[in-house]
Formats: C-alpha cells, structure tokens, sequence
C-alpha cells in the first residue's frame, strides 16, 4: 500500500468511526433507541473487545487460556480505583483510567506470562485457570489491602462514564489495530506458532518472546473492556469475574471461529443478545428456562459448525490483502 | 502433633472423594483428549441417584452405590453419543465447548422443580455416626467407610484396565486409535466403556461425598469438579496412579491450609501449588512427556 | 454491506422492533420482580416469588390498588450482579414499570439500586442487608427502600444476647469470606461482642463452595470458645453444626436470620438442638397476620413460608400500601408514600421506614427445641 493510500484509508476509517460513534451518541441521547437496547449495545461491545483479546492469545497465537476473565476483573478494578481516587466525571480521566486498566491487566499478564507461557497446550490451560482463581481470592479479600475495593461486599460508588460513543470508539479502534496486526509480520509469526511451534522455531522466530507479547496484548485488552465494564455498571464484585466468565468469552471466541475477527464480533453480539432476547420472548413464567435453552443452543450450534460459525470466512473490512 | 495427625485425617478423606471424580477425567483425557467438564456434573447425578435410592426406595447401602454407578453411567454414554463422538474428527476444542454446553444443561436442567429441584437437600445417613478415638485423634465411621469404598474401587480399575481385555483395548485406543482400530478393537465401543467406566467411579464418589457432607444441590459438582480436575492434571493428566497422588496432595494441601493458615486462602495456595508443580514438572508429577515429532 | 452483516442488522432492527414500548391502559399498573430463578439460590428466587404472586392476586381480587389493577413482569438474575443491571433497565425502560421489588441478594440489589435511583423509580427489596444498597458513600439512595433490618443491627442484637442473657465469654466466630452477607454479621458481631466485654478466641473463615470444615472445626476445638456464631444460610449452619457435633464440639451454637428454613432441621438433626438465632417472625408466632399468611402459602405451594418468602410479602404489600396512599401510579408520589410510611402491620411485625430506607422493626429470638422453632423473645431497635 503507498503512503498516500494508507492515509486514505486511514481517513476513510476515522470517517466511518466517527459516524458510528456519532450515531451510537445520537441515539442514546434523543432517546429513539429504548436505553435498555444501548445498554445490552455496549454490554455487547465491551464483550467483543475482550473476546478479541482472546481471539488473539487463543485463536492467532493458540496459547489455551481459561483465565480470561481474572485479566477482565484486573482492569475493571484498576480502572475503578484510578477513576475514583481522581473524583469527579473528567472525560480525560477517564481516558487515563481505561489506560491504566489497560497497563494493568497487561503488567499482571506480563508477569504470569514469563514463568507460565513455558507450558504448552491444555497444561497452559489448567494453569491459567489456577491463576483465575488465585485472583478471585485476591478479589474476594481485596478489602484487607485495599479498602476501597470492597472484597467480597463489592466495589460501589463508580462514576457512570462509558456511553455508546466510548464503546463504540473503543471498539472500533481495538478491531482496527487487531486486524493491522494479525496482518503485519508480527500477527503472522503468531499464526506460524499456533501452526507449528518446533517449525516456527527453526526459521528463526523467537517462539517465547512472541508467545509473551500476544498473551499480553490480548489480556491488555482484556483489562480495557473491564475500564469500560467498571464505568458501565458502576459496580464490581468478584463473583463477575470468577471461572464462569473465563468460560464465556471461550465459548465466544470457539463459536466465531478461532482466529476470525468477524467471528469473534458476530458471536459476542450473538451470545449477549440471546440472553436478552430470551428475556423478552419468554413469557414471565417460564423464565426459568432461558438457562437450559442456552446450553441446547450452544451444544446445537457447536455440533453443526464444529469450526465455529464462520470458519475461516471473514467480512471484507477484516480480509487479509493476501487471500486476494 | 494429634492436632497434625487429626488434620491428616481429614485431607485424606477430602482427598478420597477428589479421587474417585479425577479417575474419571483422567480416563477420559487419556483416551480422547477431551477435559470433559461436565463430569462434575455426573458426579451431582451420582449423589442424587444416591438420595433416591435411601429415601424413595429405601435400598440397601449397595443397592444404592449400584443404582448411583448404573445410573450415572448410562448418562455418561448418552453424552458421549449426543455431544462428543460427532465431534471426534473436528477440533479437540469443538468438543470441549460441547462439554461446557453438557455441563450447564445438567446444572440449570436438573435445578428445575420438574426434575431434582433447586433446593439444597439434605442426604440421608444410612447408618449413624460413631467414632473412634485414639491418643486424641477421632476416627468416624465414615471415614473408615470412604477409605475402604475408594481403595476396593480403584482395586478394581487397577483389575479392569490391566487384567481385562476390555482393559488392554482401553490402553491400546489411548495409545493410537487409529492403529486400535485396525487391529480389530471396537474403538467406538471402547470409549463409550471408559466414559462409563469414570462416570461409574464419579457416581460412587457422589454417595460417598452425599454421606459424608449430607447436604446436596445441583451446582454441588462445579468446584469438586474442578478441583478433581485438577488433581488429576496435578498428577500427570492420562496416569491413574496420577490422578490419585494428585487428588491426595490437593486434598492435604487444602486441609492443611485451612488448619495452619487461613480457610479463605485454600482455593488459592492449593492453585498456586498446582502452578508451582507444572513449572518443575510440565506433565504433572507422574505424567509423561511425549515428545513432539519434527 | 455483505450478507451475514445484512442478517445481523436485520436481526438487530427485528429485535429493537420488538422492543418498541407498549403503551401502558390507564387502569393499570406494572410492577417488576427482580429475583434469581435460575442459579445456586433458585430456591430463595422461587420462594420471592411465590409470595410476590399472592401478594398481587389479593390486590387485584380486591379490585386493585388506587383503582388500578396490577400487572406483574418477573425477571430472573441468575444471582449475578451483570443480569440483575440488565434485568432491571430492562424493567424501566422497556416495561416501564412503575414500581420494582427486588432483588433477593445484596451483590444482585446493589446494581438494581442504582439504576432505580437513575430512573427515578422506586423500588423495595425484601431480603437484601448489606448497608451500601441504600446508602453509597454517604449518599442516600432515596427511590431504594428495604423490608428487612440490616446486618449492624443483628449483629448487635446477637452479641447483645450472647453476653447479657447466656453470660458468655468467649466467642466463635466462623463466616463465609466470600458472602457479603455472613462477612458483614460475622464483623459487626465480633466488634459487638467485644466491646461489650467478650473475647473472640476464634475468627475463622471459609470459602463459598467449602463442605469440608473439619481443619476449621479442629482448629475451633482447639481455641475452646464458650459460644460458636455462624452467620450463613441454613444449608451451610447446617454442615457446619453437623460436623461440629461430630468433631466432640458440644458448644452452643448461634446465629442470624440466614438460618431460618424446616430445612435446617433436616440437615443438621439435633446438631442444632438448642440453638438461638435471631429472625424478622415465628411462624410459629399466634398473631392474626401471622397465621393467615402461613395457611395462604401452605394452601397454595403445601409447605411453611420461609423468612425470604415472608419478607417477600411484606414488601411487595409495603410497595402496594404507598401506592394507595398515593393515590397515583407516578413513581415519585410512590416513593413518597413508601417513605413516610410508619406502623405498617406486616407479618414481619410492625414497620416504618426509617431515614434511610431501612425498614424499622424488632427482631425476634428463636429457640431450637425438639426440632421446632421456639418464640423466646421481641429485641427492640
């Protein structure tokens, strides 16, 4: 691509970003959307953007995490905590807290990553999952070295900020830098790790480095959708981010497809969608149901698509120039 | 020294009911490379199985580890048919989603007032309580009970998987299925046999875990689930011998946890032990390394 | 726009149709239920239930509240603070519900507060004890109110009985770390106790999933406290006072209202014998309400109401009381009506609500004798 095209098409993104975020803006605040819809809307966003983080630690780099959501929990409370000892509703600090739950989860990552990344496959797994629940102890107890965390009572008192725009913004700007990095070199040594480490290894790639930089680049997302989560809902307890969780943005990021950027996005509007529009189609009293018409569907879906749902298709915007 | 002795004695029997669930997914790993999820869940079916059997049959004590390990067998085959077996030949992680999707359905299906219902119900002893007390540690019938349940157990899957043919077609399938397959063995029915076989193990440990902590729901498989898991992969995920070391050394470690730390901390030090082993030993304690061809 | 990308948009343009707003007859009025039907306490979400529905069945067959009858919308929150938000924006906005009851737990209330509060709807929980649902950060939540008395308060009455009626000395304490709910009680006992003179020889704790408590239990033995507090629900009091007894530990055992269900009895046996444990009502209790309210429930659903279920009750016919003295279906008249509210029979006892939406009302103290709750005496606020 020449220069002058990549600013084109730079612009041409920027463009079509800000409309959206324009019109995610306009329509929360005149009101023509029930606000019940922009809220699921940005439940949704806030999934996809973790679901991406996965998608590129599990789907591009296949390094089998089942720790996801203690990444997610990191950010939300750093972001949390961050917003709150600054006071006030600044939009810039905002900004800073999302950053610094960004920076957090992705240290935290950085840390685990260096002894645990030397385990291979579901060993991988079973370790992330360890550490998943390592956290929601510290959660849980957080209140005896961080009072303001709340522990196991929760975390309240978090100024409402995330609104359409951010997560549509924030959305847009991750699935941009996602997709322009599974394309450079460094998106394309990951893929030759998920194919084959041993030959990836013998061209000369640094398997571990590269393995280290997409498990922090994905739970650096990860820690950005909880910032965003934090300020959504106002209000973080530990039981929102224990093994379950983990558990759902896998599911996610299988259903899509793994390493299909399109998928992962479809499956995240999917899945918090159907928790809702279950809600709604369902008649109050049988209710009840809406949990056992989910494990049916997933287990249908997976039986027919067992390469998720869209295999190795991807919508134009996320197509690799390569395929032609 | 008795206060050690004492809290001994109760890790070995947390770690005994941890056995029984990590065979299971054990067996299972090893002969279809799946971490089937939703064997805490057969392990929930077992204890409720057991509760029927005392209280709306009133059978006998093995009448009713008999109906738990039929019972909780032949939802493990079913299973495997339904949600696993279609999936052989796709992805490892396509079946593993179906697990997870297993495992839900049984929770949230089985908590509906139509089928076991929500409550937390309270299990039946079929025998009281006694115990015994020697230079001030207590020994109950119980534990002597689910001792001497586990160890017959595994006395006969150390039977089943090395005396058999059932046993050495199970060994040959986790070795190589597709060579299995040629020499003639059934792989088909040889991996129904070991589903049912684990979930068969789960189903007693479910009576044991009902009797020995007498209070039953449908979510009670979730964290045992997890932790047998654990155990198991703690051990060298594939080794039977394995899984029991592991279940053993998780069981102590979060008794001894409680009794020398603090309770609130067990989940916790007992991952960070897993954690620790794995980086020593990538395949678990007794687990061994395949080595990856070029 | 490619064709999977068509399908969605349209799938999403279907599903904000769907959404469109009904309009609501003048005659009635909707009221939402918040409570976990699905999850680990579906059985407090059902028991919520069940007495919410009669609740709404004798307004109407009394021809409705202010005139207006009364519409129900239920919704499920799994117990899980995310889908208790979505539960109850989903109650606002899209039902446009006037008034809500819920949730059940305090991890789920405390989000549902909040949007309340957003709105400007008001809303009632029967059974959520954890402070912070009102009151955030000195902040009064003025459209929340609760049904039930506070976990301070019954800690204080708890310790308040152990030291002056039983004469104890040394003190047990054994909670679920991970329960906002035991947590708090186990805390506000403690310091209770202690600045009354007592001493905590022991405070343990315990995770949400934990059935083994024998390493706890050695290690209380060993501290040989005189009482043994354990603030949870009846399931775990019930494993905990069962292997207790086991263990050789013939402590008395006492505890808050969380132990309140016939199903203590049947897990624990006579482990629990002669254990105190402070509660909102006796069923066992002669008061007119009282054995009215049991002979309904037993009458439809066959079995005793449990504290949640009562509770339940009461709330949803203190929500509907301050409809009638409204006299409107606009939510900030209710609100209104639902704060100044005083001396309000329920079956609960007599309540009013208090400056922070805490329902003021004395707590009653049961005996465990032969099996059966036992009326020992009212604590007054």
């Amino acid at each position: 691509m020449t220069g002058a095209g990549r600013i084109a098409s730079f612009a041409r993104n920027a463009a079509a970003f800000a409309a959206a975020a324009a019109a995610g803006y306009l329509l929360e605040a005149t009101g023509i959307v029930n606000p019940y819809w922009i809220q699921i809307f940005q439940l949704a966003c806030i999934m996809s953007i973790s679901a991406l983080g996965l998608n590129l630690i599990y789907g591009f780099t296949g390094l089998f995490s089942l720790g996801h959501a203690a990444f997610y929990g990191i950010g939300a409370y750093t972001a949390a905590c961050v917003m709150k000892s600054a006071g006030g509703e600044s939009q810039a600090v905002f900004l800073v807290s999302l950053a610094a739950g960004t920076a957090g989860a992705a240290a935290v990552a950085l840390l685990v990553g260096l002894p645990v990344l030397r385990l291979t496959s579901d060993y991988l797994g079973i370790a992330t999952l360890g550490f998943g629940i390592i956290m929601k102890v510290l959660f849980d107890n957080a209140d005896s070295f961080l009072p303001m965390a709340g522990g196991a009572r929760g975390m309240t008192g978090i100024a409402k900020m995330t609104n359409a725009a951010w997560c549509v913004a924030s959305l847009w700007i991750v699935a941009v830098a996602v997709r322009n990095l599974v394309r450079s070199g460094f998106g394309r040594a990951l893929v030759s790790i998920r194919e084959d480490e041993i030959a990836a290894e013998s061209v000369g790639i640094d398997t571990f480095l590269y393995k280290l930089a997409g498990f922090v680049a994905g739970c650096g997302l990860a820690g950005m959708a909880g910032g965003l989560y934090a300020h959504l809902y106002t209000f973080l307890h530990p039981g929102n981010f224990d093994f379950f969780k983990s558990v759902d943005v896998l599911v996610i990021v299988v259903l899509g497809g793994l390493g299909n950027i399109s998928g992962t996005l479809v499956a995240s509007f999917g899945w918090i969608f159907l928790l809702e529009v279950l809600r709604v189609v369902l008649p109050s009293e049988f209710i009840e149901f809406r949990w056992v018409l989910i494990p049916v569907l997933l287990i249908v879906t997976m039986l027919l698509r067992p390469q998720g749902l869209f295999g190795f298709r991807e919508f134009r915007f996320f197509r690799d120039g390569t395929e032609g | 020294m008795e206060y050690f002795l004492q809290q001994f004695l109760n890790g070995l029997q947390t770690g005994f009911v941890y056995a029984l669930i990590a065979l299971g997914y054990t067996m299972v790993y090893g002969i279809v490379r799946l971490i089937n999820f939703a064997h805490g869940d057969v392990f929930m079916v077992g204890a409720f199985l057991g509760l029927y059997a005392i209280e709306k049959f009133g059978l006998p004590l093995p009448a009713v580890f008999l109906l738990a390990v039929f019972g909780c067998a032949l939802v493990a085959v079913a299973m495997e048919r339904v949600a696993y077996r279609p999936l052989r030949e796709a992805p490892r992680i396509a079946s593993l989603i179906t697990a997870i999707g297993m495992s839900l359905f049984l929770e949230y299906f089985t908590s509906l007032r139509q089928v076991f219902g929500p409550n937390y119900y309270s299990f039946p002893r079929p025998f009281p309580v006694t115990s015994w007390e020697a230079g001030g540690v207590s020994l109950t019938n119980i534990q002597v009970i689910i001792f001497a349940v586990t160890l017959c157990c595994l006395a006969i899957l150390q039977f089943v998987v090395f005396r058999t043919r059932m046993g050495k077609a199970m060994r040959a399938v986790s070795y190589d299925h597709v060579t299995a397959g040629l020499m003639g063995v059934n792989v088909n029915m040889v991996i129904s046999f070991t589903f049912g076989l684990g979930a068969a193990l789960a189903g007693v440990g479910g009576v044991l875990y009902g009797i020995a902590y007498p209070q039953i729901n449908t979510f009670m498989g979730v964290m045992p689930g997890l932790k047998a898991f654990t155990a198991a992969v703690l051990g060298g995920i594939g080794s039977i011998p394995g899984a029991v070391l592991g279940a053993l050394i998780m069981g102590q470690s979060e008794t001894l946890t409680a009794a020398y730390l603090s309770s609130t901390y067990r989940d916790g030090i007992a991952f960070v032990i897993l954690i620790a082993v794995l980086l020593l030993r990538p395949t678990g304690i007794l687990g061994v390394r395949r080595t990856e061809k070029v | 726009m490619e064709g999977p990308m068509k399908k969605l948009a349209a799938v999403a343009a279907a599903a904000l149709l769907l959404a469109g707003c009904k309009p609501q007859a003048s005659n009635e009025i909707r009221i939402g239920l918040i409570t976990p039907l699905t999850g680990d306490v579906k059985t407090y979400g059902e028991s919520v239930r069940n007495a919410f529905g009669i609740a709404v069945d004798e307004a109407n067959r009394a021809g409705g509240v202010a005139g207006m009858k009364i519409v129900p919308i239920v919704e499920d929150d799994r117990n899980d603070p995310t889908e208790a938000a979505n539960a109850a924006t989903k109650l606002i906005k899209q039902d446009r519900v006037r008034a809500i009851v819920g949730s059940v737990t305090s991890k789920a209330t405390i989000p549902v507060s909040d949007i309340a509060q957003g709105s400007k709807i008001p809303a009632i929980t029967p059974s959520a004890t954890n402070p912070k649902v009102t009151v955030a950060d000195g902040k009064r939540k003025d459209f929340m109110f609760r049904a039930c008395f506070i976990d301070p308060f019954q800690g204080r009455v708890m310790a308040k009985f152990a030291r002056e009626s039983l004469f104890k000395e040394k003190a047990a304490v054994l909670y679920d770390a991970s329960n906002d709910y035991s947590r708090g009680i186990a805390e506000y006992f403690g310091d209770a106790f202690r600045s009354m003179g007592g001493k905590v020889v022991s405070y343990e704790s315990y995770g949400k999933d934990d059935v083994d408590f024998s390493a706890l239990l050695t290690k209380v033995k060993a501290a040989s406290p005189d009482v043994i507090f354990l603030p949870d629900y009846y399931n775990k009091v019930g494993l905990i006072a069962k292997q207790a007894r086991e263990k050789g530990i013939q402590t008395s055992l006492i505890g808050p209202d969380g132990w309140d269900s016939p199903d203590l009895v049947k897990i624990a046996g006579n482990a629990v014998e002669g254990g105190y444990f402070s509660n909102h009502y006796s069923p066992e209790d002669t008061r007119p309400e009282v054995v009215d309210w049991v002979k309904k429930y037993k009458e439809k659903f066959g079995q005793t109401p449990d504290a949640l279920g009562t509770l339940a009750y009461d709330a949803t016919n203190l929500l509907l009381e301050a409809i009638r003295k409204a006299n409107s279906d606009d939510p900030a008249r209710i609100r209104q009506a639902l704060a100044s509210i005083k001396g309000y029979k329920g079956v609960t006892g007599e309540a009013g609500m208090d400056d922070n939406g805490n329902a003021v009302k004395s707590a009653v103290i049961l005996q465990i004798v032969n099996g059966r709750q036992k009326y020992l005496k009212v604590v007054n606020p």
